[in-house]
């Protein structure tokens, strides 16, 4: 009696906090929403969303540059990141003795440990003067957030990729092997289509922790709002431009940024749901 | 007609770390002939198998010696590819495990390897080898289907008819039929049975009465030796060891 007491309660515990977690969420979302919204449409969706010309005090509030700002930064990491990662995974995964493993893995996971700022600093001293006098522009760039951004999502997909590998049963290696695959054939027909979804999965996180990405983004891209012309041109985000202009911004100005901080979550879920729908084809398609 | 050796095994042994797994075994595997293995699990069985086309290379902790030719010569010669040594001979697992791909593309996976594009050959191949897998007529108008959806008994008749699209020398299967059903299991034996005329086959399986029924030669292993080996039906009516006995009327353990 006193057991099955113990185990409801530990039920309803469990539910309670499951779902403070999910109302937390929930409480956040509708707070943006609700002080961003109706800016929106004070403002006009278009106007808001297409204009490029950002000057608060005047009343003018264009984002187009800041969300161009964002997409190129994160697709640039990409471009960046992803690489060097299934390279690098397949490597680990499938060429390195289990013992070398047991050293590089975690190794990598540390990259993960180091705080955002001190990944800006680097970009600041190292990193950006070396794109001023070799590329010229400005040297704080789309390139240079492009370069930090990868390496920082860099352990995230890496280590999800390497899991997802290692978790291909030896079975597959072992057919593919046995109708007379070379190790590079095998890889590339057996192992990665078995571990494609839980490699897609690492990406989407990585994607999110790019786009999301404050402090960094802000020390090395130089925070100029234009539309830019090549990867040496300086741009601000969406998130940095929240974080640049909270501090002093009051009224219509306080709520722009709300509202920035409402696309940027309309962007992240979007991407998310995307990417999920992709997954499922894929897995669907086996 | 005179039987020639496909494999002359001579003294092999191997060792999974420490432990030994197989006990010098010698034997001589006929060409064009279909060799049992039965044995209960862990006799060895398939470690040996795995010795043949050097799958075992893949396992850093086996370790082997003694010899093994094909055809006269010796498969772990340092000049031999295993690549190429697997693809003259095929092995067929006891778990089906067919790529995530359509029908036609399993099959042609092997040739498609080894280079061969010729789309009306590979047509042909798939054709073929299908038919010989006793799986055509079944799929024939479901080439571009995913193999993942075929039944257990089909996908496993497809393992055997993509590595019959290799051309392979020698085919061997590891318990091919145990997690299949009756019938799926006599369709598999009959092509075995047809197959032996061009190619030489090895069975291992854990069901005796499978050996009884297809192999032309019988070899029993236990506890990582192989205890006794000849003709079938020498070996299930008049053997000379009494454990073969034991195992083969089920009075074994």
């Amino acid at each position: 009696m006193m057991k099955l007491f113990s185990e409801k309660s530990i039920k309803k515990a469990l539910t309670v906090i499951a779902f403070s977690a999910i109302a937390a969420l929930l409480l956040i979302v509708v707070f943006i929403i609700l002080e961003g919204l109706p800016f929106i449409f004070k403002v006009g969706i278009s106007d808001f969303l297409f204009s490029s010309e950002w000057e608060p005090q005047m009343g003018r509030f264009g984002i187009f540059p800041m969300i161009i700002g964002s997409l190129v930064v994160t697709l640039g990491s990409m471009i960046v990141g992803i690489p060097l990662a299934l390279s690098g995974a397949i490597f680990l995964s499938e060429f390195v003795p289990r013992w070398a493993m047991r050293i590089i893995k975690p190794t990598i996971e540390l990259l993960a440990g180091i705080p955002s700022v001190v990944y800006g600093f680097i970009g600041v001293m190292v990193l950006a003067p070396l794109i001023r006098d070799y590329l010229g522009g400005p040297g704080l760039s789309i390139l240079a957030a492009s370069i930090i951004l990868g390496i920082m999502i860099l352990p995230t997909i890496l280590s999800i990729s390497i899991d997802s590998l290692k978790a291909v049963p030896q079975s597959y290696r072992e057919g593919a092997f046995a109708l007379g695959a070379t190790h590079w054939q095998t890889i590339h027909m057996a192992v990665l289509p078995a571990a494609k979804s839980g490699i897609i999965a690492g990406i989407i996180l990585g994607l999110g922790r790019a786009i999301g990405e404050t402090m960094a983004v802000i020390m090395v891209t130089g925070n100029a709002v234009i539309l830019p012309k090549s990867p040496l041109y300086s741009v601000r985000t969406l998130t940095a431009n929240i974080a640049l202009e909270m501090g002093y911004a009051t009224g219509m100005h306080r709520q722009s940024l709300f509202a920035t901080g409402v696309i940027l979550l309309i962007i992240i879920m979007v991407l998310n749901y995307t990417a999920t729908i992709a997954i499922r084809r894929r897995v669907g398609k086996k | 007609m005179t039987d020639r050796s496909k494999f002359i095994i001579e003294n092999l042994n191997a060792y999974w770390s420490d432990v030994q797994v197989l006990r010098s075994i010698n034997i001589n595997i006929v060409s064009n002939k279909i060799l049992g293995i039965i044995g209960p699990s862990g006799s060895g069985k398939t470690v040996f198998l795995r010795t043949l086309n050097r799958l075992n290379d893949l396992v850093p902790e086996i370790r082997i010696d003694g010899r093994i030719l094909l055809d006269g010569k010796d498969i772990y010669d340092p000049d031999v590819d295993p690549v190429e040594l697997r693809k003259k001979i095929g092995i067929v697992f006891a778990l089906p495990i067919p790529l995530p791909a359509s029908i036609h593309d399993n099959v042609i996976y092997g040739p498609s390897l080894s280079g061969i594009r010729n789309r009306h050959k590979l047509d042909e191949l798939v054709e073929k080898s299908l038919k010989s897998a006793f799986l055509w007529d079944e799929v024939r108008d479901r080439l571009t289907t995913s193999a993942m959806r075929l039944s257990g008994g089909q996908q496993q008749r497809l393992c055997l008819a993509r590595i019959l699209a290799m051309e392979p020398d020698v085919i061997m299967l590891d318990e091919p039929c145990s997690g299949l059903d009756p019938i799926s299991t006599s369709q598999i034996e009959s092509a075995l049975t047809e197959l032996k005329k061009e190619y030489t086959i090895i069975l291992v399986t854990n069901n005796t009465k499978q050996a009884a029924r297809v192999a032309d030669n019988t070899a029993f292993f236990l506890m990582n030796e192989m205890i006794e080996y000849g003709p079938t039906d020498v070996i299930f009516t008049v053997p000379r060891d009494k454990r073969t006995i034991d195992y083969i009327t089920g009075r074994f353990g």
